[in-house]
């Protein structure tokens, strides 16, 4: 297929970026989107031109690195799944794709479409772990956790911090990816002892690190490539404001 | 406390509380609002009128509502306006259609439309009844019960765009309580996967009945005035 894709080629954090038009030709309908790149960037590097910069890793849907704004939505056309499980397939022959960064504050332009998210490090940082002794590994059953519990806490695990809802959501909120980390932990028996700290230092960090104020539009939940439910941030409400509650 | 309110959350917390609290209101203003609907002499609607005016526990949720509409304008500016704020760059396509719902997104703007309603509304009625007065008031009232019934029926008989206006804000409301009802519970973290649908729901049967009944009863008053 034959495609015109306007990409955001932007310098560096500070310069102002803009976009580029270019052509391909001959791209399988087969071949995922970062795929597509790769012969884009191949195109530049054998005209002396430089490559696109572009955030991949493990282009198996875990690592959560790809991060593409595509025609108007995160990670493209196709539901549940991130950029690097994106086949060319969803689109026409003749299309043009446009593709941009994400876009908020919170994670500045590093070069083209790659982005600094490490502000979502810095809010784990702030809570999102579990303080423990070291020592031999602990019977795996010591502690006994409800099914469904367990169930609830795994979806949440799933987040894999791709900052698809930042991207997504028209307020720039971290609510979705910070709601999945306070809930994993605070289902958990082993969350609760640190749970209203926990709740009320990841909330600080997020506010201090200039997201936005989520409004419950739920455009995060949509285009989440792991299907993390806004319930998780009516639980963050709720942890938090019982946090704020406790003396 | 402080840091509490300060937080994005505690912020929200109050958009929610004081919202819900105007969301309750509604719900006292429409039951006797219909009044002007159940008996046409008016008599019942100026009564009933007349004790919300008088009431001492009213007297004391008046100003209360004042305050809990300033909060919630106040903290709907400082939220929209920093929410803007935080994404300097914008897209250049965003489809947003997919995603999440238009009321969702566009709270301020419908805000900003009711404000401009209520501003109409106040000084249509609360206004005159409050401060200025007016002749239509004193006529034919018994007791001291001021004549709300004429005044009402009176400016939605002789002004047909009136009626219009009234009917446009309702349909503003409505939209801005189709995200607001179930939007206020999540935020109080009283919503999961299950209550979530059954708030969606219980928020439309909400909207429907507020907003169809505040349309109504202008249209109502100026349709069986063309009929008699
Ligand atoms: C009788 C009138 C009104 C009622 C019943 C009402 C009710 C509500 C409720 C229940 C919410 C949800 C709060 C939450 O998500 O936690 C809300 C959100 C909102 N309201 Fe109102 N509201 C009214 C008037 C206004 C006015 C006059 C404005 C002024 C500009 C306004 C602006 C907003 C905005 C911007 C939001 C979204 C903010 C956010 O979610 O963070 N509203 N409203
Ligand atoms: S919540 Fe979903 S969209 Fe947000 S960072 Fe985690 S996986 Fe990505
Ligand atoms: S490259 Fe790892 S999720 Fe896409």
């Amino acid at each position: 297929m034959d495609l015109t894709l306007k990409v955001w080629r932007q310098e560096n954090r500070k310069a102002k970026g803009r976009f580029e038009t270019y052509s391909l030709k001959n791209i399988s309908p087969d071949s995922s989107f970062l795929e597509m790149l790769d012969v884009l960037n191949e195109q530049l590097v054998n005209g002396n031109n430089e490559p696109v910069v572009f955030d991949h890793d493990c282009r198996e849907g875990i690592c959560g690195t790809c991060s593409l704004f595509i025609n108007g939505r995160a990670h493209g056309p196709d539901e549940d799944i991130t950029t690097c499980q994106l086949h060319m397939r969803k689109f026409k022959d003749g299309d043009t794709i446009v593709i941009e960064p994400w876009r908020a504050g919170g994670f500045p332009v590093i070069k083209d479409l790659m982005v600094d998210r490490s502000a979502f490090d810095q809010i784990l940082q702030a809570g999102g772990f579990i303080s423990v002794n070291t020592g031999s590994a602990r019977d795996g059953n010591n502690i006994l956790i409800p099914k469904h519990k367990a169930d609830e806490s795994m979806d949440a695990a799933a987040c894999i911090g791709c900052g698809a809802c930042v991207a997504t959501c028209k307020n720039s909120s971290a609510m979705l990816f910070l709601a999945s980390k306070v809930s994993h932990l605070a289902l958990l028996p082993q969350g609760r002892p640190e749970a209203v700290r926990r709740a009320k230092a990841m909330v600080a960090k997020m506010d201090e690190l200039g997201f936005g104020s989520c409004t419950n539009t739920g455009a995060c939940e949509v285009e989440c490539p792991k299907g993390i439910s806004v319930a998780h941030i009516a639980r963050l409400n709720r942890e938090f404001l019982i946090a704020n509650l406790k003396p | 406390m402080a840091s509490f309110l300060n937080s994005s959350i505690g912020k929200k917390f109050l958009m929610s509380l004081s919202g819900l609290f105007l969301i309750t209101f509604l719900l006292v203003h429409l039951v006797v609002n219909s009044m002007i609907l159940f008996d046409p002499s008016g008599a019942l609607f100026n009564n009933v009128a007349h004790f919300m005016g008088t009431n001492p526990i009213i007297r004391v949720v008046e100003p209360v509502l004042a305050i809990g509409f300033i909060l919630h304008i106040l903290y709907a500016c400082i939220l929209t306006l920093k929410n803007q704020w935080v994404r300097p760059v914008g897209y250049d396509k965003q489809h947003s259609g997919n995603s999440s719902t238009w009321a969702s997104r566009n709270m301020f703007v419908l805000g900003a439309l009711i404000l401009i309603f209520l501003v109409i509304h106040i000084s249509n009625f609360f206004w005159k009844i409050k401060f200025t007065g007016s002749e239509l008031l004193d006529n034919g009232g018994v007791n001291g019960v001021e004549n709300v019934y004429l005044l009402v029926t009176t400016l939605f008989i002789n002004w047909w765009w009136i009626d219009i206006v009234y009917v446009i804000g309702t349909v503003v409301l409505g939209l801005h309580l189709t995200h607001a009802f179930w939007s206020a519970f999540q935020t109080l973290g009283l919503s999961d996967n299950r209550w979530r649908k059954r708030l969606v729901i219980a928020g439309w049967v909400y909207t429907i009945l507020v907003a169809g009944g505040f349309a109504l009863i202008p249209l109502w008053v100026k349709i069986s005035s063309m009929i008699n």
